[in-house]
Formats: C-alpha cells, sequence, structure tokens
C-alpha cells in the first residue's frame, strides 16, 4: 500500500473515530440557551464552562472523591495479595499448584451475573451493604485471580539464579519476595496497576449491586443519575462524560506503554 | 525451586485464596442454590425445584432476551473481530504517524461504557444525526446501543491483534515475498495460520465480553422500549434487583453462566498447557 493510500485510509477511519468525542467536547462548552435554540447539530454559537460548573458541583466532585477512595485501596490491595501468591505459587513447589492457579482465573472468569445476589446478601449480612468498603473487598475479590495468574507468569520467567544466591547469602523468602522478586516484576505491576484503575474507575455493575445511596456512588453509576437528574440538559450531561472520562485518559496517556503491555499480556499469553 | 515449603508462603496463598473463595466461590454455590428457589429476600428462599428452569420457557422476555444475546453475540462478537483484525493488518507497519492512528482507535476503550454510551445518546438525540432518537424505536434500539459498544470494543481486539501480528517471524513474510505472493496471498497462508492461538483468545475474549454486556444497554435503554434491547444480563439485574424475584433471577445467572461455560473451560485448558 502505497504512503497516500495508507494515510488517506487510516486518516479517514481516525477522524470518523474521534468525531463523537469531539461532538461531545463541543456540546460540553455550549451554553443551554444555544442548544434549545439552535438544537444540537447546530454550529456552536457560545462558549461557557456552565456545564462542567453544574455538572461537578451537583454530585460530581463527591463521586470523584468516592471513586478514589474505591479506586486506590482497591488497586493495591488487589495488586498486594495477588503478587504475594504469584511468588508463592511460582517460585515455589506449594503442592496442587497448577490447580490453584486454574481454580483463582476460573473465579475471574465467572460471569460476574451469578455473583450479583449472594454477594449483595453477603453485603447486608455483614452491615457493611452501601458502603464503599463493601465495593472495595468484593472488587478484590473478583480481580484477584487475573492478577495472579498474569504475576505468576511473569514470576515464573525470572532466572533462578538471583533467587539461589540471596538465599546462600542467607535471606529468607519474604526478603527475597520484598528485595529482589517484587522490584523485578516492576514493569508487570505497573501494567496491572494501569489496567486495573481503568476497570475499577469504570465499574458500574459492582457499584449499582452493593451501593444504594447517592452520596456513596461513584464516578460511573453516579453519572447514570446525573443523566436522570439533567434530562436534555445536554450541555451538563456532555460535560459530565467528559469530567468522567478525564482520569482513565490521563492513566492511560501517561502509561501508555504498560497500559497497552499490559492488555496483550492478559490475552495473549 | 526448593523442596522445602517455609509455612509464610503458605499464607501468600491461603490469605488471596480465602478471600477469593469468600466473595466468589462461596457466593456462586450460593447462586446455583438460589437458582433453585423462590425468594422476595425478605423471608426465607422456598426451594421449588427446577421450576424456575421451567418458567422461562413460557416468559416471552425471557425469549426476547436470548434471541438479543445471540444476536449481540454475533454482531458485537463477529464485527469487533473482523473490524479489529482489519485495523490490526492496516496499521501493523511501523512507519511515520501510524502511533496517532493506533492511539485514536483505542482512546474509546478508556472511556467507562455509561461515559460511551453518555456521548453516544448525546449524540442520537433528535436534530442531531437523526430526525427522532433510534433508541425510543423497539425495531432499532437494540442496533443503536450496539453501535457505541463496537466503537469501544473495536480498539481493544485491535491491539490483541497487533500484539499477535508482532509475534510473527518476518521471515515468513520475506520467504513469501520470494515466492511472489500477492498481498492476499500472504494474509491467508501467513498471517492467518499463524495467528491461530491469538484467534482462540479474541474469541473467548469476545463470548465473555458478549455475555457481560450490561453497562451499556442498562445506560442507554435500561433493555427498553418494551424490552426491546434486553439483554439476558440486563433481565437477569432488573429481575434481582427491581422486581426482585431473587429465586428466578439466579436461575437466569445460571444460564448466563451455562452459556460461558465452554469458552471458560477452553480458556482454562490453554492456561494450564502454557504453565
Amino acid at each position: 500500500m502505497s504512503n497516500r493510500v495508507f494515510h488517506a485510509v487510516a486518516g479517514t477511519i481516525s477522524v470518523l473515530w474521534l468525531l463523537p468525542i469531539v461532538a461531545v467536547l463541543i456540546t460540553a462548552v455550549r451554553s443551554f440557551d444555544d442548544i434549545a435554540a439552535n438544537g444540537l447539530a447546530s454550529l456552536p454559537r457560545s462558549f461557557t464552562l456552565a456545564g462542567f460548573a453544574d455538572a461537578w458541583t451537583n454530585g460530581g466532585a463527591g463521586a470523584m472523591w468516592n471513586s478514589v477512595l474505591v479506586t486506590v485501596p482497591t488497586v493495591f490491595l488487589s495488586l498486594a495479595l495477588s503478587s504475594a501468591a504469584a511468588y508463592a505459587l511460582s517460585r515455589f513447589e506449594i503442592p496442587g499448584r497448577r490447580s490453584v492457579i486454574l481454580l483463582m482465573l476460573a473465579g475471574n472468569l465467572l460471569p460476574p451475573q451469578i455473583l450479583l445476589v449472594p454477594v449483595s446478601k453477603l453485603t447486608e449480612l455483614l452491615g457493611i451493604y452501601d458502603t464503599l468498603i463493601a465495593l472495595i473487598v468484593v472488587q478484590v475479590g473478583f480481580g484477584l485471580g487475573f492478577y495472579t495468574f498474569v504475576l505468576q507468569g511473569f514470576m515464573r520467567a525470572m532466572p533462578n539464579e538471583v533467587q539461589e544466591a540471596a538465599t546462600i547469602d542467607g535471606a529468607g523468602p519474604v526478603q527475597i519476595f520484598w528485595r529482589i522478586v517484587l522490584p523485578m516484576t516492576r514493569p508487570a505491576l505497573a501494567a496491572l496497576a494501569a489496567l486495573a484503575f481503568t476497570w475499577i474507575f469504570n465499574d458500574l455493575l459492582w457499584a449499582i449491586t452493593v451501593l444504594r445511596s447517592s452520596s456513596v456512588m461513584p464516578v460511573t453509576p453516579a453519572l447514570l443519575a446525573l443523566q436522570g437528574q439533567y434530562v436534555s440538559n445536554w450541555n451538563v450531561i456532555a460535560a459530565g462524560s467528559v469530567i468522567a472520562a478525564i482520569p482513565t485518559v490521563v492513566v492511560f496517556l501517561r502509561f501508555q506503554r504498560h497500559f497497552i503491555s499490559g492488555l496483550a499480556v492478559g490475552a495473549v499469553k | 525451586m526448593r523442596r522445602r515449603i517455609p509455612p509464610v508462603l503458605l499464607l501468600f496463598v491461603l490469605v488471596p485464596l480465602l478471600v477469593e473463595g469468600f466473595w466468589v466461590f462461596w457466593p456462586a454455590l450460593q447462586g446455583f442454590w438460589l437458582a433453585l428457589t423462590n425468594w422476595d429476600g425478605v423471608s426465607p428462599p422456598r426451594f421449588v425445584g427446577a421450576d424456575n428452569y421451567a418458567r422461562m420457557l413460557g416468559d416471552p422476555v425471557f425469549h426476547t432476551a436470548v434471541t438479543n444475546t445471540a444476536i449481540w453475540l454475533v454482531l458485537f462478537g463477529g464485527l469487533s473481530a473482523v473490524g479489529g483484525l482489519g485495523l490490526a493488518v492496516l496499521l501493523q507497519k511501523e512507519r511515520r504517524g501510524v502511533g496517532v492512528y493506533r492511539a485514536a482507535l483505542f482512546v474509546p476503550v478508556v472511556f467507562s461504557l455509561v461515559a460511551t454510551s453518555l456521548i453516544w445518546q448525546v449524540l442520537y438525540q433528535p436534530g442531531g444525526i437523526f430526525d427522532s432518537s433510534p433508541l425510543a424505536d423497539p425495531d432499532t434500539a437494540l442496533y443503536a446501543v450496539l453501535v457505541p459498544a463496537l466503537w469501544r470494543q473495536v480498539g481493544y481486539v485491535m491491539v490483541l491483534y497487533l500484539a499477535g501480528l508482532k509475534g510473527i517471524d518476518p521471515g515468513l513474510y520475506e520467504a513469501a515475498t520470494l515466492d511472489g505472493a500477492t498481498a492476499w496471498q500472504k494474509f491467508t497462508h501467513v498471517t492467518w495460520p499463524q495467528l491461530r492461538s491469538v484467534n482462540s483468545v479474541v474469541l473467548s475474549v469476545i463470548v465473555i465480553d458478549s455475555l457481560r454486556s450490561f453497562d451499556v444497554v442498562w445506560s442507554m435503554t435500561r433493555g427498553g422500549p418494551y424490552h426491546s434491547s434486553e439483554l439476558l444480563s440486563t433481565y437477569m439485574y432488573s429481575t434481582a434487583f427491581q422486581s426482585l424475584k431473587l429465586g428466578y433471577a439466579s436461575a437466569l445467572a445460571v444460564v448466563i453462566f451455562v452459556l460461558a461455560f465452554g469458552v471458560i473451560v477452553t480458556y482454562l485448558v490453554r492456561a494450564f498447557r502454557e504453565n
């Protein structure tokens, strides 16, 4: 394919792909009156950040904070627990290690629907229904299998010599994990952290299963509520979607290489 | 590898395993049991055997949901696989500007499906692209929801295929060029056979993602109008948390599990072989 044809084809597709985003960005900075008078499809005749202000002050700020409170501990706990499990399962002859790895992965592949009713009742039983703690523990439990599987594959590929040398020097298994294996696992941890961040930040299903009050809703479910609250205020709804997308876009741009390799590792390995 | 296992390592495995057991395996077992009961969530569940499954046969919404899930599997899965592969082949060669194109196609993948559906709802409003919203018409609602879902999924599948294409030995293409192969022949005789393992991964990802699809439908239509865009996943959710028929909802979840079962096992067998 010649260069010119290639750029024409790829360029057209890319522009088409980005068009919805551009349209929403434009809608987000128009005024309500402009949209009401001239319609959504007309060229913008106004510029205002009022839509962003409305979305942010009417629940957006609180929801963003809730998302931080859920996402940061969930990512941290998930990776801490799964890297410990992956270390033991990949570097030592734990009896039944293959079965354990596959069992854990199998749990992550289950359709979440089978868990929704029991999990919601379980959180009620424990008295944590409608709290962020419920959302954190549920998502940690559900994600562990996948992270463990990816990390143990990565740790298995490390050379044995380093561990042996450290053992001869008198380092215990925990020291080896902390000082040698974890630092060497950093690329995989970064990839998984970027992936996990977007998954958890973008989650809707678990949130609406274990949460009810609008005061505890993270950004993604809160966006749905915003839609109900601002029916046909398209500038506010568009601004809300932009705000909700910013954190994951920032993580993606910052960790692009890790992010893509994480997706590929998870699936192609 | 050491022979004697230090006890602290057992903790390293047991703690995560217990967490997953408590929040995944134990609830899953309960789910299968609840599918055999009638339960409103308040009074104790009443055992009814296979009644819930028998009820599905006469439930027109269930039939719509199954049909729509099948349509979703074929269109969402099929089109994202074909589109993702096509774009990966187009953007596989490292050349100037290719990173920008890849990023453009990938950007929607990082949006939540809720944000994605709001973006498209803005576009779908009367006076936007269409005179009346395709989401409001039972004949078009399912397809109107499918477009945003595809918009987001294609970039993801493209990344999987790009990784697969990268792994193909360039020598194979050189040999094919020496033999005078056309671009199409190179695709069918080199690329496609070499992508076998990626294809099976993409197939599992697609089936699992299709059956899990919930957010985009729930945010755009809640399965309506008149259940016309209902999927098994949305029907399960509304049956459980809006109609509070927890037993019947659990049985619907078991149906989703059964549909996903074959793919899950295939995926695990692959994982087992590579371990």
